[in-house]
Order: structure tokens, then C-alpha cells, then sequence
């Protein structure tokens, strides 16, 4: 019970440094809105649309009285908040299109699709669609509802239009990787710039003799500050979704999958950056070490920029960097939606995160011998 | 009742030996003060007994407990302000209290703790916006916190003004008015008279001298002297022509003699006038603590507590003298 108290109270005192610190504010909410809204502006095209490539062959002449009814589709397809119709000549073979574009959701208006709507003979569209993007469903989702439309338009609802599945694996929108990525990248750097500094310079000014002289024990300390920043990446990981989805239309999925990872990330990174300013001799060396940990891990975890677009050394390099098991965790549950590989990386995680806190409280002395 | 009891306490760092052998026993309500030139050793030793360094040799124990084996106990008993004391930047006294008290698991009233420090007035300012003197306050505020029976001031006025310094022995009076027992390390002469019951002066990680100033000055000092204003010539006529030990002191320009017996005077005056030579100002003294100190550690003493021109065995001299 004392010990809650005493791990309560120092949580309330570094929360309340942290806050009157602008710069801390800074690099743990800020900058990673920066940065969303940076790399989203720059990445993600058309702000809150999919890209859909739709590929028109109903391009026939339609006896009178009849309309062509597929430009109309399009019109009202692109109408919608969610697509962004790009056209694609009739000529061309769509999944090879799509792979060339690097996207996957694609639209086939078949030929003579406007007279045998016309005539109430059932006719599909052919809807091109990975089953890891979450952008994907939007589009199928999104075709439904107008292909209900047209339907209930014309023949009282009877399903004349229908809808063909077609599978292709492309890859899921920049945004949709990026929310995983900066929330990493956020876990990575707020405790672990903040830790290497914090127990390097206490090192020095001595404070952490004093706090040796009060009933609180370093093992309090050190999970008091486990705690803020587990807050603190919440905080960010609430804002930065926030950005992605209304921002950028990031398809991104929330769910208690997310937990372990927001919990098990700055417990990580806390205790690596108290064990590096706990094993450096001054503050300034303890900023270098930190810093030749920090950046490599900041850009080749998939933070920024997906692995699939480095080289094959650097991305086995990857695997031997903590976060990166953070980022594809966070990627796995938020947007590919595939837990088996997320285990995993719960695991990984849990493993490494066990081994460095225990190292950092073993290591990290109050007192001198 | 004794509070703190060292016996022979040794702590060596390589070749550097930081405490060499001291003992000393410090007794409940006392203020001691360790008084010493930097790199003495004073705060090695100090800190051996807050439980914050381990010590190599000998015993130390502190209301009875083994400060290193059973710090946890200890700290929750004593109250320490450690040299140059720092906090967390963004946080004010009051606010710094408060979480002492929550770490003690005390109720305290914040004002009532400020106030006995003088620090009501920077109660809301963050530390970093403190001065000097007022963050040397909170380091006594929090020390307080935890109703010490014993508490620990290290250098507690080192690089105040002052006045901000005279503010803090207020504080530390108040204090020992209340019966706290006070370990107080300083390399101030007049700081250490003001406050300490006992001193023990430490150089080189020995004591060389303990008791109360009056003790020290009366073992070490060179009792009354006579001092007259004039040059090296005069000493020098003065010195063939009685049988008086006489010295020269050529920064002030005084000859510098040892009264055994106040008849002594007349003989060093009526040579001083025969002499022929001008002089001037004459009076007599006795040695301050001060004046006791830097011969203590210039190693300017020997065993009879004359001065001693160039003798270096300071340590051992102090430890021949030692009560």
C-alpha cells in the first residue's frame, strides 16, 4: 500500500515536470503530429479518398430509349467521400495495371453493362480487392451500397447488378502503415531520449543519492516512470489515430490487441534507456550511446518508411532491433489484422522487455561502494 | 546518549586515501562539525555514515545501526541536505514537500516546514528559478520533513553570500535549540565557532584536531604573542639581543613574538627601542581558530603547537595530539 503511494506521488511529481517542460511536451505529442501530418500530406495523395481504378468497357453505343448507365456509376462512385475514381483505358490488363499503380482496389464495368441493366439481366462488376487492406473493404463496402442504389433506382431493389470478388494482393495505402509506424516511433524515442537523460544527469547532479536517502526504492522510481510514459504513448497513440483516420482516411483497425503493445513498448524503451545513461560515465557519452541506438532503430523498423521497400540486408538487420517488433506488432493488429504474427511479436516483446527492466533495475545504483 | 560512534574508519580509492583511520563519537544533541579544506575527506566521510558509501574498514554506527547494511532503516530516522543539493527543476518547495511527505509516509504541513526554514516567500517558485540560498532552504525543508533525529548538513553554505549564508546558520540555531543532534561538514572557520558544540578538523582523511574551539586553540594555538609594526631589521636586532623566539611576518610587517611570561613584553619593547629603528602599532593576540586551522593543515605546527616553519607530518603531529 505504501509503496503504491510512494510510486503514485513520484508519478504525480515527474507528470507535473514533464508537463512544464515544453521541450518534452514537444518530442512526445507534438512532433509525432508533426510528423503524421508531414509524411501523410506528402504520401497519401487525395486527403480522405481511396484511389479506385476503374476500368470502363461499356463504352458501346446503347439503343434508345436507353441511357449509358455506367458513366453515370462512375459519377456517383467518385461522388462519394470515400472513392476517388481514377479511369483506366479499356485496353489495358487490370491486375498488372494495379501492380504498376501499387494498389489494389480496382473496378471492371463489364461490356454491355448499360443495356442489360436496362433490360433487368443480371451482370457483375468485377471488384479487384487485397484481403490485408483495409482500404479494400472500404471500396467493396463503398461499391455495395451505390450498386444497392441503382438497384432499388430502377427495378424496385431486385438485384440486377451484382457484385464479382476478385482478389489482388497489392499493398495497403502509405497511411495505413504509417499510424502503426509513428505510434512505434513515438513509443521509441519519448522514454528512451527522456531516460537516457534523466539517469545520467541525476547521476551527476546526485540526485538520485538524495532520492536513495527517502523511503522510495528504485524499483518504485523506475515504475513510476514505466507508468507515465505508458500514459503518454496513449495520449499519443489516441491523437495520432485520430490524425490518421480523419486526417488522411487511414484504415486503421482499434482493438485490445493494441493493449500489449502500448503497455509492453515504453516499459521497453524506458528501461534501455535507463540501463544506457545507468552504464555511461557522463551525461555526454550516455547521449551518444543513446543516440547510436536510437537512430538506426528510428528509421529501419518500419516506422517511416515500410521494410518491403529496403534492401534484403537491411530488413534482416530489422529483425534484431526491439522496436521493429513494436511496429510490426502494431501493423499486424491495426491493419492487417493478423494476430498469429502479432503473438509473435507480443512475445518477442514481452522476452526483451523482461531481460531490460531487469537489467536496468539490477544495474542502476542509488549509492556508491 | 551516543548518536554516532566511528572507530578507526578507513576508505581508500587506489592510492587516494579519502579517510584514513578516524574516530570520533558524536553525542545526542550535539552539534559536531567536521571542519577541513576541500578534498580533506570530509564528505567521504559524511557519506559513509548516511549510508551512501561503503566503507573498507573499521566501525561506524549511526543510532545504532550499520549505516550501509541497514540504510533503508537509517534513512527513514535522519534528515541530510548532500553538498550542492539539487531537485527536479519544475517543482517548488511546497509542492517538493508534499511528495517527501507522501515518500515518508508523515502528514506534514507544508507551510509550518517553510516557515521554520525562512521560505514561506519562494514557497510557489520552481526550483529552478530558486537562488542559491533558497534552494540550500529546501534542502533543509526536506531533510525536515521526515521529523529526523539526527540530521546531516554537508557544506550546507558552500558558495553563498553572506547573507543568504548567516540565513542558513539561523536556520540550523533554530534547529539545534530544538535538541536535534547536527553533523554539520564546512570549510568555513567562523561557520563551523558559530554552530558546532565540537569540531574535529580532517586533513589529508585524518582528524588532526578535535574539541571545542577553545580546546583546539588551547592544545594547538601559540598562546598570547606580542606584535610590533616594523621591518625585518628590527626582528633580526630584536633576536640577537634577548633570548626571546622572535618571527617575522613579512606580508603583514610585524615582528611576531611568543609571550611565556608577560615580563617577556618589556624585554622585546625595551630592545625594539634600543634598536634605534622605527616601529610602530604594537599589541598582543592570542591564535584564532582560524589561525590554529591553517597551521593544522599547512602542516605549520608541531607537537608543542609552535609554529613550525616547514614541517610536513600535519597527520601525524594531529595524531600524537589527539586526545
Amino acid at each position: 500500500m505504501s509503496s503504491l503511494r510512494r510510486i503514485l506521488s513520484d508519478f504525480k511529481v515527474f507528470g507535473r515536470g514533464y508537463l512544464r517542460n515544453p521541450i518534452g511536451l514537444f518530442f512526445g505529442i507534438i512532433f509525432p503530429i508533426i510528423l503524421i501530418v508531414l509524411f501523410g500530406a506528402i504520401f497519401s495523395g487525395t486527403a480522405g479518398k481511396i484511389d479506385v481504378y476503374v476500368q470502363n468497357q461499356d463504352t458501346g453505343a446503347v439503343p434508345s430509349p436507353f441511357v449509358n448507365i455506367s458513366e453515370d456509376l462512375i459519377r456517383v462512385l467518385n461522388d462519394t467521400p470515400t472513392l476517388n475514381v481514377k479511369l483506366v483505358n479499356a485496353t489495358e490488363d487490370m491486375p498488372k495495371y494495379l501492380a504498376s499503380v501499387t494498389s489494389s482496389d480496382g473496378i471492371i464495368i463489364p461490356a454491355n453493362f448499360s443495356l442489360e441493366y436496362e433490360m433487368g439481366v443480371p451482370i457483375n462488376l468485377t471488384i479487384y480487392g487485397s484481403p490485408t487492406a483495409s482500404s479494400s473493404q472500404i471500396v467493396s463496402g463503398t461499391v455495395s451500397a451505390v450498386i444497392n442504389e441503382f438497384n432499388l433506382r430502377h427495378f424496385n431493389g431486385s438485384a440486377v447488378i451484382g457484385v464479382k470478388q476478385t482478389t489482388f494482393s497489392g499493398t495497403p495505402n502509405y497511411i495505413d502503415n504509417l499510424v502503426p509506424g509513428l505510434i512505434g516511433f513515438s513509443i521509441l524515442i519519448s522514454p528512451m531520449f527522456a531516460m537516457v537523460n534523466i539517469s545520467a544527469e541525476y547521476k551527476k547532479t546526485k540526485l538520485f543519492k538524495q532520492l536513495s536517502l527517502t523511503p522510495i526504492t528504485k524499483m518504485e522510481w523506475l515504475t513510476s516512470k514505466v507508468l507515465w510514459y505508458i500514459v503518454l504513448t496513449v495520449m499519443s497513440f489516441l491523437i495520432l489515430a485520430a490524425v490518421g483516420i480523419y486526417g488522411f482516411g487511414a484504415h486503421i483497425a482499434l482493438t485490445p490487441w493494441l493493449i500489449p503493445f502500448l503497455v509492453l513498448g515504453p516499459m521497453m524503451f524506458c528501461s534501455l534507456g535507463m540501463l544506457v545513461g545507468t552504464l555511461s560515465k557522463s551525461v555526454e557519452t550516455a547521449s551518444i550511446i543513446g543516440n547510436v541506438i536510437t537512430f538506426p532503430m528510428m528509421f529501419l523498423s518500419g516506422t517511416f518508411f515500410p521494410l518491403a521497400i529496403m534492401p534484403e540486408y537491411l530488413r534482416t538487420f530489422a529483425h534484431v532491433l526491439p522496436l521493429y517488433y513494436v511496429v510490426d506488432g502494431l501493423n499486424s493488429v491495426m491493419v492487417y489484422a493478423n494476430y498469429t504474427s502479432a503473438l509473435i511479436d507480443i512475445a518477442v516483446v514481452s522476452v526483451i522487455t523482461v531481460i531490460i527492466f531487469v537489467a536496468a533495475a539490477k544495474l542502476f545504483k542509488w549509492r556508491e561502494d | 546518549m551516543i548518536s554516532i560512534e566511528v572507530s578507526d574508519l578507513k576508505k581508500y580509492y587506489g592510492e587516494i586515501k579519502a579517510v584514513d583511520g578516524i574516530s570520533f563519537t558524536v553525542n545526542q544533541g550535539e552539534v559536531f562539525g567536521l571542519l577541513g579544506p576541500n578534498g580533506a575527506g570530509k564528505t567521504t566521510a559524511i557519506e559513509i555514515l548516511e549510508g551512501l558509501r561503503e566503507k573498507d574498514s573499521g566501525d561506524a554506527k549511526v543510532l545504532g545501526l550499520d549505516p550501509w547494511k541497514n540504510g533503508y532503516e537509517l534513512h527513514k530516522r535522519i534528515g541530510v541536505i548532500p553538498q550542492q543539493f539539487t531537485f527536479f527543476e519544475k517543482t517548488t518547495p511546497r509542492e517538493a514537500i508534499i511528495y517527501y511527505g507522501d515518500l515518508f509516509g508523515v502528514k506534514v504541513d507544508p507551510d509550518e516546514i517553510l516557515k521554520e526554514v525562512l521560505l514561506e516567500d519562494s514557497a510557489k517558485n520552481r526550483f529552478e528559478n530558486l537562488s542559491g540560498g533558497q534552494k540550500q532552504k529546501m534542502g533543509l525543508a526536506l531533510s525536515l520533513v521526515g521529523t529526523p533525529e539526527l540530521v546531516f548538513l554537508d557544506e550546507p553554505t558552500t558558495g553563498l553570500d553572506p547573507n543568504a549564508r548567516r540565513a542558513i546558520w539561523e536556520v540550523i540555531k533554530n534547529l539545534k535549540a530544538k535538541g536535534k543532534t547536527i553533523i554539520l561538514t564546512t570549510h568555513y572557520l567562523e561557520e563551523a565557532e558559530q554552530l558546532s558544540d565540537r569540531v574535529a578538523i580532517v586533513n589529508h582523511g585524518k582528524i588532526v584536531a578535535m574539541g571545542t574551539s577553545d580546546d583546539i586553540i588551547e592544545q594547538f594555538g601559540s598562546g598570547e604573542r606580542l606584535e610590533i609594526h616594523g621591518t625585518e631589521q628590527l626582528a633580526e636586532y630584536i633576536r640577537k639581543n634577548t633570548e626571546l623566539k622572535v618571527q617575522y611576518d613579512s606580508d603583514k610587517h610585524f615582528v611576531s613574538i611568543p609571550l611565556n611570561q608577560k615580563i617577556d613584553a618589556l624585554a622585546a619593547l625595551a630592545a625594539a627601542e634600543q634598536s634605534g629603528l622605527e616601529w610602530g602599532e604594537i599589541h598582543t593576540r592570542r591564535d584564532s581558530l582560524e589561525d590554529v586551522f591553517i597551521k593544522l593543515v599547512r602542516g605549520e605546527v608541531d607537537e608543542s603547537g609552535n609554529i613550525a616553519g616547514n614541517a610536513t607530518h600535519v597527520a601525524a603531529v594531529g595524531k600524537r595530539r589527539k586526545k
